[in-house]
């Protein structure tokens, strides 16, 4: 029972990790599977975060700060899509750069507007997402093994980490069975043969980055509004580069991309939890090596030593129409 | 690109260009000052005072821009063979091995002269070590160089944070860092250079790994356009398909051209360990390795733009020390979204405003205006 107990813990933190990795990793899905590939998603969460907590704060409104997160995140993404489908620039130089401006503007406008070392004052119950308590949670919280796991596991998240499971379903089903997704996905083909069929390569290009840019700030909200109380200083601490992982992680599709975050998810609520412990037959792990394996898994994998990880073929390269 | 742009001629092409974009760059920096609320002519006064306006502030600016030119130089030798290398912090950061070894190991018995090669060494090996990986794996294994260097960056964070809490830290001792070396591994202040000027370097961290930069930004110059191998590394960054076609041995090459790069980029760690600090800290690159990005673009990846450029990048670090002194709420991470928005116009932005220019430069003289008449018949 200890040991379930444990289990339900480990499993309840994982989730709690996971849920802005999913959504970030989703919204890399949009853009990559079109052709644009973003290795900005950290800048846009982090800005995202600051936007939401800032506004959540002044407003003290929860809905007006994950608006000011959406529109935030969009608007850098706006940014990336400007210059790397319509000016053509690298955007592996443009995801750089945005995620620079943000992490300096981030700290030197918190620091202008609130004098509180680069955060956003501590946010009131009304500011932040409160837990949504699933029907009899209570009441089935005494059944053995499926009353903890109904009460402790599926009940009691933020709304937003609802939302981010069921995004990839509906990230699937965006995807592959509609139009639109089926024309994002062949424009990170093909984008010849879109353009041939008469659909504009830019326009679908950029309703891809604006995708991204939705789900980005979603994920930047829940930093601040959901998983904390207000902004810190550089709160992304690399978890947007963790999604990024994660999405190579699941060779760009939809249910991998579940299954990848929940991993790193693990990995680093693992880590947290079992700091020092001696492990039978291993010994101590050190911490540092857990918080290094995401990054090692993707390079393995990248390498090709466990499956191949094929990135979308029009993936990097601006589209130029045939003269 | 099906119609390339009408070339311009050299001054525009490598002057007036990523001179517009910086000063793109800087104008929205000045909005965001204006934003915090605070004056940015008076903050760009403190940036150049603070940067030049006395011995000791121009011995910092230097200090910078030694690690700079290590770090642009680094970025600018993969990109010439077509590579993005964005690992330049990881391996810097494992450079430090290199130098931290070698200093521990001699510095109670050698000389700084003799143990300093060493330590030049150590720090190329390993910084090229860490940088051959990512080669091999693109080279060989087809995985994109720019994801797995960012995935090393964050693997040589945790591989340094356990290296400094477990192997390099004395006993006893509670801050991640090696021991202080003892004279052998201390670089001396390059003094005498800046007195030539009447200068006193005062307390600032000026060292001669200046010179070894130079030096490295010549070597650099050499092998790139003087070089069989650096004409390989170029064929290949402009074609690979002619590359290969001309029998250039793709694998070899990018595994070679990154391990000049992380050799480059770990070389950097020289000048904060041995010159500074005296001891290897726990992050000790301070995104050095990112602005080496800025400094390639801004130099436009050629030694004699990325000597100015570094210089450029390390007065905005030392003149950006004393704006956060004299203004509270320009806080030092200013600079980090300079170098964001450089780095935004001088490389994806690059072509914004070149039609404009071009433009401009063939209207205003006849035989400009001929040339692209003819050329876009």
């Amino acid at each position: 029972m200890d040991f379930f107990q444990v289990f339900i813990e480990l499993a309840q933190s994982t989730v709690r990790v996971s849920t802005p990795l999913i959504l970030a990793a989703l919204a890399g899905l949009f853009t990559e599977r079109a052709g644009v590939f973003d290795i900005g998603l950290e800048g846009k969460m982090l800005g995202a975060a600051f936007a939401a907590g800032t506004v959540a704060y002044i407003t003290q409104s929860v809905a007006m700060g994950l608006g000011a997160a959406i529109l935030v995140s969009v608007l850098l993404s706006l940014v990336h899509g400007y210059a790397s489908i319509t000016q053509r620039g690298s955007q592996i130089v443009s995801g750089v750069a945005i995620n620079f401006v943000v992490a300096g503007s981030t700290v030197i406008l918190g620091e202008a507007w609130f004098r509180q070392g680069g955060r956003t004052p501590a946010l009131m119950e009304s500011g932040r997402f409160g837990t949504i308590k699933l029907p009899f949670a209570d009441a089935l919280r005494e059944v053995p093994i499926l009353g903890p796991l109904y009460s402790g596991l599926l009940s009691g998240h933020s709304p937003l980490t609802y939302f981010a499971f069921l995004m990839v379903p509906a990230s699937w089903w965006i995807l592959y069975r509609t139009r639109f997704g089926l024309r994002l996905r062949a424009v990170g083909e093909n984008p010849g043969a879109v353009d041939t069929a008469g659909i504009s390569v830019i326009w679908l290009r950029y309703r891809a980055v604006i995708c991204c840019g939705i789900l980005c700030g979603i994920a930047g909200a829940y930093l601040s509004l959901a998983a904390n109380a207000g902004f810190t200083k550089g709160m992304t601490a690399g978890k947007g580069y963790i999604a990024l992982a994660a999405l190579i992680f699941a060779k760009w599709r939809p249910k991998n991309i579940l299954f990848a975050c929940l991993l790193f998810g693990f990995l680093d609520a693992f880590a947290i939890r079992y700091q020092g412990y001696a492990f039978p037959l291993i010994g101590k792990v050190p911490v540092q090596f857990m918080q290094a394996l995401p990054y090692i898994l993707t390079v393995i994998l990248l390498a090709g030593f466990i499956g191949k990880a094929i990135p979308p073929k029009a993936g990097g390269v601006p589209y130029v129409k045939e003269r | 690109m099906s119609v390339p742009h009408a070339k311009l001629p050299g001054w525009a092409e490598y002057g007036l260009i990523p001179l517009v974009n910086l000063a793109a760059a800087f104008l929205i920096s000045g909005l965001v000052v204006l934003i915090v609320g605070e004056s940015p002519l008076e903050a760009a006064y403190h940036m150049i005072n603070g940067a030049f306006g006395r011995g000791e502030y121009i011995g910092f600016t230097l200090y910078y821009t030694t690690t700079f030119i290590f770090t642009g130089l680094a970025v600018a030798v993969a990109f010439h063979c077509g590579l993005f290398n964005i690992g330049g912090e990881g391996q810097a950061y494992i450079g430090g091995i290199g130098v931290a070894l070698a200093c521990l190991s001699f510095d109670r018995v050698l000389p700084w002269y003799l143990l300093f090669p060493i330590a030049v060494i150590g720090a190329a090996f390993f910084g090229a070590l860490w940088a051959m990986i990512p080669g091999w794996l693109q080279a060989k294994r087809g995985s994109h160089i720019v994801i797995t260097t960012i995935m090393f960056n964050f693997i040589a964070a945790s591989l340094m944070n356990y290296l400094l809490n477990r192997v390099f830290k004395p006993l006893g001792s509670m801050s991640l860092e090696t021991r202080t070396f003892e004279t052998g591994g201390q670089l001396p202040k390059l003094d005498w250079l800046m007195s030539i000027f009447g200068l006193s370097v005062g307390n600032a961290p000026f060292n001669i790994s200046f010179l070894l930069a130079l030096l490295a930004a010549f070597g650099v110059w050499v092998l790139i356009w003087r070089t069989r191998l650096g004409y390989e590394m170029r064929t290949m960054g402009h074609s690979p398909a002619a590359a290969r076609y001309a029998g250039i041995k793709e694998a070899k090459i990018i595994v070679i051209t990154m391990m000049i790069s992380g050799g480059l980029a770990g070389m950097m760690a020289l000048n904060p360990i041995m010159g500074e600090q005296f001891r290897m800290q726990l992050d000790f690159v301070q995104g050095a390795g990112f602005v080496g990005i800025a400094v390639a673009l801004i130099g436009r990846s050629h030694p004699a733009g990325i000597i100015p450029a570094a210089l450029l990048f390390g007065m905005l670090y030392q003149g950006g020390a004393e704006i956060s002194f004299e203004m509270p709420s320009i806080s030092r991470d200013m600079i980090v979204i300079i170098q964001g928005l450089v780095i935004l116009f001088a490389g994806a932005l690059e072509h914004m405003f070149r039609p404009a220019i071009t433009r401009i430069i063939f209207g205003l003289s006849p035989k400009g205006r001929q040339a692209a008449a003819t050329k876009g018949a």
